[in-house]
């Protein structure tokens, strides 16, 4: 890929085939935005991608920010000081700026201020499939609701000079299937953003004391009506069709389901399309219900619409028969595909549809489940800590984890996944465990969700005496979402030059006595530490530090030079298979002989498995040649 | 509007199945620039899971008169498959008459390492499916790619696949529009016969069967 300078190039009028987050991105260069700021997290991470490689040349300012409430505080002070500005993250991200989020409506903004939210339906990505629409409900703020690549730019302007004209923050709201859809988009004009700005001091808008705040909510609910007003009149909500006894409300990615399984049913449907679906558009809503016998409500997640559409019915006395998930017709959870739309509404309306049955070969297929890649530093530390608990002879360890690459040690053969929750939960959940059992506890978090949500657990666990192993994962980036710099690096969006937080320094001055720096292509050294710091009594953190192997490939390849490889002497394998099976590279499998081979293609050269800890028999060297 | 010469009418849908860091998200990127040049309305939508590299990537990639990019149960027109198991796996959601094309690479997923599943009898496999009325194509892409001089053009020799079985309604020079727009200018070369070899083997295939 030549980088994302296309998206600054694009002329208006002149379209490409571009992700959602890509068309985002260019709506943040025709919205004129000053500020941006994120903490990267699928499904909304390649906005951060593409900014980081244009954001300097565009004139924005940008920043990989230390977790997402941090990202919106900046973002949310750019907009006091006259900048347009932009905060973004996944829906779980929302929770941890939800702090700052709820009350910027009573603060109100000077610069257009926007906050996207990219919701996981089915959780593709995710531990939750939480529904933020109720974000902004609970905000007293304006939702706006894209469904495809084009909308997610358009209405991206559209929520700026919104915000801008109320004085009010906006949620913008994708899904995956919006933010990883692909589609032709059309540009737009470009507007010259300011980065800089100026701020008059107002501290009886801007500082929230209960006096200031109990004032402000009469404001923001004043402004609300205002928005009433909007939301009934905006061009975001749109009537398809027209002339049917059907009608259905719809939003977001559950719009083009809609339409998709709407040539496959023997019913003609009026469609009510909702791009700003807070406030609610009672008016326009009200209308569409007064002049339809049936109103189905397509929406994924949570029954948001849907319920005000029929407390909305309620009010105003009007008997339309409204169809959704609260009557059981349409599924409560996961995302909403053309199959599941179309036996929905086939079954609510008693009308034929086509019935298709997924093809069975009768066979059943090994499933994949997502691995740490050849050459990861992870699986070494996994294994180390897996061969200490062995020579230690530890039982019913208890391994709370955390959100990353590292978080596949869930999965066989390491199976050190036992708990989960967000981000920076692994040393939260320890400080608990370590309370209330009296079992090993080793917790894993990675370098950036560290800095993230982990700092604030590490000092109560160290205040209050516990006593765990707590194994920080350093690859020096943050791998899963796209290579984003965490604070320990020495360089930030766009490459430029930044303060690294040596991770070591911050653990020992918030108290741990033992502090140990392994590097885990060392078997020998890791598992040396990771047995030392389980007889230390207290909170003990061993950093096991190797740079991210996909990094380090991809210097190898601008270098020009090969990736090594390794192979296995048939004539020295024992076929043990401890490093198919127990070590798990997936560059290794058991060839018909039941000897373990190593496939060239994959291989990564980390040279881990020389080691007689993973080859005792010391059969497997590298090869003469390398791979590009 | 009839869509190239498979004959299919207003919509096609193609999902682009392999293991993450084969590159299929690339080539449906270069087929729906290349779908874009030649004035279609093409839309997809990829999904990675948590692996960087290793999970199972699949690509929804539709062109014509549609909205969303999820393909719709039992109205799949071709598998283009980067690993075989991936193909064989796509093909849920195949209806008789689906094409697929696959590449034969293989790699065994974690599960068959790690001893919870067994990699299944390709042979049985490829019969059942036939039974079902699947057209089957299987490209040898790693051999292909060796002999144009890159390994990492699989993905485009997959592409020259579906172009040449003609699924991608597009002239050859839209992909090659389309690979100048998303790559360097060294890779152009060696992509574009990547393309043009991936088509020249299908019709190969295709005269032979």
């Amino acid at each position: 890929m030549s980088g994302h300078r296309r998206l600054l190039d694009l002329r208006e009028g002149d379209s490409l085939f571009l992700l959602g987050n890509e068309a985002v991105a260019r709506g943040l260069l025709e919205a004129g935005v000053g500020f941006a700021a994120t903490y990267p997290g699928t499904p909304s991470s390649e906005v951060g991608e593409v900014l980081n490689d244009i954001a300097q040349e565009a004139g924005m300012y940008f920043e990989f920010s230390v977790n997402e409430k941090v990202a919106l505080e900046g973002a949310a002070a750019a907009s006091m000081s006259g900048v347009r500005s932009f905060a973004f993250m996944k829906h779980v991200g929302m929770n941890v700026a939800s702090d700052a989020f709820m009350s910027l409506g009573y603060t109100g903004v000077r610069g257009g201020l926007v906050v996207m939210s990219a919701d996981d339906p089915s959780m593709y990505s995710s531990q939750n499939e939480q529904d933020n629409r109720h974000y902004a409900e609970m905000a007293w703020v304006p939702l706006v609701e894209p469904s495809n690549p084009q909308e997610a730019k358009d209405f991206l302007v559209y929520a700026f000079e919104l915000s801008e004209r109320r004085g009010v923050p906006v949620l913008f709201r994708t899904t995956t299937r919006v933010s990883h859809m692909r589609g032709v988009v059309r540009a737009g004009p470009r507007k010259q953003p300011s980065a800089k700005g100026s701020f008059k001091r107002d501290p009886w808008h801007l500082s929230l004391l209960p006096a200031v705040a109990r004032r402000l909510k009469e404001e923001l609910l004043n402004k609300y009506e205002v928005l009433r007003k909007d939301a009934d009149s905006s061009p975001l909500n749109v009537i398809i069709g027209g002339g049917s006894e059907v009608g259905a409300i719809t939003s977001s990615a559950a719009y083009n389901s809609l339409m998709d399984a709407l040539p496959d049913l023997e019913v003609k449907v009026d469609v009510l399309k909702l791009g700003m679906s807070n406030p609610f558009p009672e008016e326009l809503v009200g209308s569409f219900l007064r002049s339809h016998k049936t109103v189905l409500i397509v929406e994924e997640l949570d029954p948001f619409l849907e319920l005000r559409t029929r407390a909305l019915a309620q009010m105003l006395g009007i008997g339309t028969r409204v169809i959704g998930k609260m009557d059981g017709y349409f599924p409560p959870a996961y995302e909403y595909t053309p199959s599941a739309v179309r036996s929905s509404i086939a079954r609510a309306l008693g009308v034929p549809t086509v019935d298709a049955k997924p093809m069975d070969l009768g066979v059943e297929l090994p499933p994949r489940p997502p691995v740490m890649c050849p050459g990861c530093p992870h699986r070494a530390t996994y294994y180390a800590v897996a061969l200490a608990l062995r020579q230690l002879k530890l039982k019913a360890t208890i391994f709370p984890n955390d959100i990353g690459c590292y978080g596949m040690g869930f999965y066989k053969p390491f199976e050190m996944g036992d708990m989960t929750l967000c981000m920076g939960s692994s040393i939260g959940t320890a400080n608990g465990f370590s309370q209330v059992t009296d079992q090993p506890v080793i917790a894993f978090i990675g370098d950036s969700t560290f800095f993230h949500a982990g700092l604030p657990a590490l000092v109560n666990a160290v205040h209050n005496n516990r006593h765990f192993l707590l194994v920080i994962m350093d690859n020096s980036t943050t791998a899963m979402t796209g290579f984003e710099p965490p604070p320990n690096v020495p360089y930030e969006a766009g490459g430029r030059p930044a303060t690294p937080i040596s991770i070591e320094n911050v653990v020992s001055a918030i108290g741990v006595k033992y502090v140990k720096v392994v590097d885990p292509y060392d078997l020998r050294g890791t598992l040396a530490a990771v047995k030392e710091a389980l007889g230390y009594s207290g909170v003990s953190v061993v950093i096991a530090r190797r740079e991210c192997a996909l990094l380090r490939d991809a210097e190898i390849r601008r270098s020009g030079e090969k990736i090594p490889v390794y192979e296995v002497d048939q004539e020295k394998c024992a076929g043990c298979l401890n490093c198919v099976q127990d070590f798990s590279c997936p560059s290794f499998y058991a060839n018909d002989k039941g000897l373990a081979e190593i496939d060239a293609e994959l291989c990564d050269g980390c040279g881990v498995c020389v080691q007689r800890l993973v080859c005792p028999p010391a059969a497997i060297h590298e090869s003469k040649e390398g791979r590009d | 509007m009839t869509l190239g010469s498979s004959g299919i009418k207003e919509r096609l849908n193609i999902v682009i199945t392999g293991v993450g860091g084969q590159g299929n998200v690339t080539a449906g990127i270069i087929m729906g620039e290349a779908a874009r040049l030649a004035g279609l309305n093409a839309v997809m939508s990829e999904i990675h899971g948590l692996a960087q590299r290793g999970g199972v990537v699949s690509v929804d990639f539709r062109i014509g008169d549609v909205y969303g990019p999820i393909i719709p149960d039992g109205q799949v027109d071709l598998v283009l498959g980067f690993e075989l198991l991936e193909s064989y796996r796509a093909l849920s959601r195949a209806r008789p008459g689906t094409t697929m094309i696959t590449s034969t690479e293989r790699i065994v997923p974690s599960s068959v390492n790690v001893g919870d599943a067994k990699y299944p009898d390709l042979a049985a496999l490829r019969e059942r499916a036939l039974s079902r009325g699947i057209r089957i194509y299987e490209v040898d892409a790693p051999s292909i790619a060796l002999a144009i001089g890159s390994k990492l053009s699989s993905n485009m020799i997959m592409v020259g696949a579906a172009y040449g079985a003609g699924f991608l309604p597009v002239r050859i020079d839209h992909i090659k529009d389309a690979i100048r727009l998303h790559f360097r200018e060294s890779l152009w070369d060696v992509n574009f016969r990547a393309v043009e070899a991936g088509a020249q083997e299908i019709r190969r295939l295709a005269s032979t069967m």
